[in-house]
């Protein structure tokens, strides 16, 4: 589904993603760890043609996204609060991102209806504006409103931060019935090692934007990369 | 508030200068300054009124101060010395110091004069802790209120003379040099009775607290009838609605409509003059300067998602074009009384209507290509220069001098009615060919793509 090809992004000469070639097929669950810096985020933006790449290009499905817009219909993606306008209530965002993906007021509510218990009454019906919800909350609206208009393609940038646990654990069910269910490819990141072992059918570590591991997830992923981190935490002996 | 805001700002300069003469002509004989004092007692209240209604204590500001090591009294000095120098309280010197020069070369005596001076901005300070001491309190703006109505009504019916004593009053700081220590010794007072009452509020859940308003939903149902364009007009009405900015400019703007009468007003022109080309640009296409001027800043702190969103960059710079020339049509519907003044007026404000519409539209929407400066919705409006850039006073050039221009060249070699008929013609010439410029204003913002987006994500400006 989504594929790099010879991708790179320099600032200032300053190499901060290099990938040589990464294929994420139809349907997987895709998890990204790597510590702050690694280029996460800058490989999200990448995929969002919200960055201009320094070398080769993403395609997403068929279609190269620096290219054409014809990608944008099938994936969707929460990256950080700056996807959410702040001056609308949940509902009038969730039937904005509605209209954008051609489906109507009826259709939103369907869907937000399955989410009652992730909200846990704290979304709808508030009579509050976005930016005026708590962190966790403002991210919940945007999860969910990334799921509207069954995209085929899903990115998450840390979706797990600023939740509470109950939340997590709910979010956790939602992200494997996606792909497992639907056949959506969802790309998550994520500093929590232990949910995204529990999620992702594959993981890519990533360290000063280059990939160095490439993992199908097992019982020993948790161990492979607790253990790889704490190493990488401690500066190597010469 | 970008090119309004440098306007406005030249406009009450040029009024500090013209006032004397302006003064002097309306009322020979008397002296001028014991004309400004006599209606000094109407600037105080409305200076009050408008503080009230927009200047608030920057309490945000000092919350991260709150569990450093600094003690609460000079957290309470910083917050209250820095509203010393907030822009409210240089407004009215802008008047003022360009009319004590005048009055100063007209031979009054300078000591005096400057004494005047510093008494007035003695009383803006005065003015400034006035309204935090008010500003928690609704009944008052409503007293203020009532208070200046009862003064307009009670000189109106000549009841008792207001401004006589005002007059008095005011001009008794020119008269006593040392008279501005009565405002000073005002202001200390005020000032500790400020310091005195924050004391015991600056707690996370009194004072310094972040006021939330409950959300009102409007359904903005009629809007889906422009089809696709519907959700993204209906997102900038929002956007206008409930962020005081904007919203705050879509009220100037309405108010602007009569900024005409004061160049009709006056009889110096000729009813043909190039004067009035301006005034029609200007009424017409206020909105779409003030609003427009900023596309796509407005939109700085989710435009990433609207990048990443399934949304064609045409239909989103189309629905931004619906909204302006809707504003135009609005207020030249608004100008239509000026018919009082002649056909010539209502005339002039179509062709200008119509000029706006054509070229100037898709004019605003390409320089906005050039916007990469982030724009808080969530700042107070006031002397805001967010977002603000090169663009916005390059901007003015093509909108208003080009017109003019033209406007002169034309009716200086031909006529008035040619001149007219040649804005209006291009106006409808590029209403029909709206497709390719909108076109190329797309490509325009499709070729700045991430430079925008990287420069909106940018916080710092």
């Amino acid at each position: 589904m989504i594929r790099t090809h010879e991708l790179s992004k320099k600032y200032n000469n300053q190499l901060v993603l290099k990938l040589q070639e990464l294929e994420i097929p139809k349907g997987q669950s895709f998890g990204l760890v790597g510590n702050n810096g690694a280029g996460k985020t800058t490989f999200f933006s990448l995929l969002l043609d919200l960055i201009k790449p320094s070398t080769g290009y993403v395609t997403n499905g068929d279609v190269r996204v620096d290219a054409s817009e014809a990608w944008k219909p099938y994936t969707s993606s929460f990256i950080d609060e700056s996807f959410l306008i702040g001056y609308l209530t949940p509902e009038e965002y969730f039937y904005f991102i509605g209209e954008l993906r051609g489906r109507n007021k009826s259709d939103v509510d369907s869907l937000l209806a399955n989410y009652g218990d992730f909200f846990h009454g704290e979304i709808l019906g508030q009579k509050k504006y976005l930016r005026d919800l708590s962190k966790g909350n403002q991210k919940k609206v945007g999860i969910v409103a990334s799921f509207i208009g069954d995209p085929e393609v899903v990115i998450l940038d840390e979706p797990f931060a600023n939740l509470d646990p109950t939340t997590q654990i709910r979010l956790k069910q939602i992200i494997k019935d996606l792909a497992a269910q639907k056949g959506v490819t969802v790309l998550i990141s994520s500093h929590d090692l232990i949910h995204v072992t529990e999620v992702c059918e594959r993981i890519v570590v990533l360290q000063k934007g280059e990939i160095i591991k490439d993992i199908r997830t097992s019982d020993a992923t948790l161990k492979e990369l607790e253990h790889f981190f704490s190493g990488e935490a401690t500066p190597a002996r010469p | 508030m970008g090119f309004f805001a440098i306007y406005m700002l030249v406009s009450f300069l040029g009024l500090g200068v013209a006032a004397f003469f302006i003064l002097e002509k309306q009322f020979p004989g008397s002296d001028p300054l014991l004309i400004l004092s006599e209606y000094l007692v109407y600037w105080v209240t409305a200076e009050l009124f408008m503080r009230y209604m927009l200047q608030k204590l920057p309490f945000m500001d000092v919350k991260p101060l709150l569990t450093l090591p600094i003690s609460k009294k000079s957290i309470i000095h910083f917050l209250l010395g820095k509203t010393a120098f907030s822009f409210y309280n240089f407004l009215s010197l802008v008047f003022f110091i360009p009319f004590a020069g005048v009055l100063i070369s007209k031979g009054y005596p300078a000591l005096q004069v400057l004494t005047f001076v510093l008494a007035m901005a003695f009383i803006a300070q005065v003015l400034n802790y006035l309204n935090f001491l008010v500003n928690k309190n609704e009944k008052v703006l409503i007293s203020l209120a009532v208070l200046l109505a009862l003064l307009t009504g009670i000189e109106y019916f000549e009841l008792w003379p207001i401004t006589a004593y005002s007059g008095r009053v005011f001009y008794s700081f020119y008269l006593y040099p040392f008279a501005f220590l009565v405002p000073a010794g005002l202001l200390v007072v005020l000032y500790i009775i400020n310091y005195q009452q924050l004391i015991q509020q600056l707690y996370l859940d009194v004072a310094v607290k972040k006021k939330t308003r409950a959300a009102t939903a409007y359904d903005l149902g009629w809007t889906r009838r422009l089809g696709s364009l519907g959700p993204f007009v209906r997102l900038d009405l929002r956007l206008i609605w409930r962020n005081k900015r904007t919203r705050t400019q879509a009220f100037i703007s309405l108010a602007m409509v009569l900024y005409g009468l004061i160049f009709y007003g006056m009889d110096d022109f000729g009813s043909a003059s190039a004067m009035f080309v301006f005034v029609g640009i200007f009424i017409t296409g206020i909105f779409m300067v003030n609003f427009g001027q900023f596309i796509p800043a407005w939109d700085s702190e989710y435009y990433c998602m609207m990048m990443a969103q399934n949304i064609p960059l045409r239909q989103y710079l189309e629905s931004k074009a619906v909204l302006i020339s809707a504003s135009i049509t609005i207020m030249f519907l608004l100008s239509i009384p000026y018919l009082y003044f002649g056909w010539e007026a209502l005339a002039i404000n179509a062709a200008c209507a119509l000029y706006n519409l054509g070229i100037n539209t898709p004019l605003v929407l390409y320089f906005g290509s050039f916007n990469k400066k982030r724009i808080d919705l969530t700042k107070s409006p006031v002397g805001n220069m967010q977002g603000t850039s090169a663009t916005q006073f390059l901007i003015i050039l093509p909108l208003m001098v080009v017109p003019i221009l033209l406007y002169l060249g034309i009716k200086f070699f031909f006529s008035f009615e040619l001149a007219l008929a040649i804005l209006a013609l291009m106006g409808v010439l590029g209403f029909a060919l709206r497709t390719y410029a909108m076109e190329f204003v797309t490509d325009a913002y499709r070729k700045r793509k991430y430079s925008m987006v990287a420069g909106f994500a940018e916080r710092n400006n």
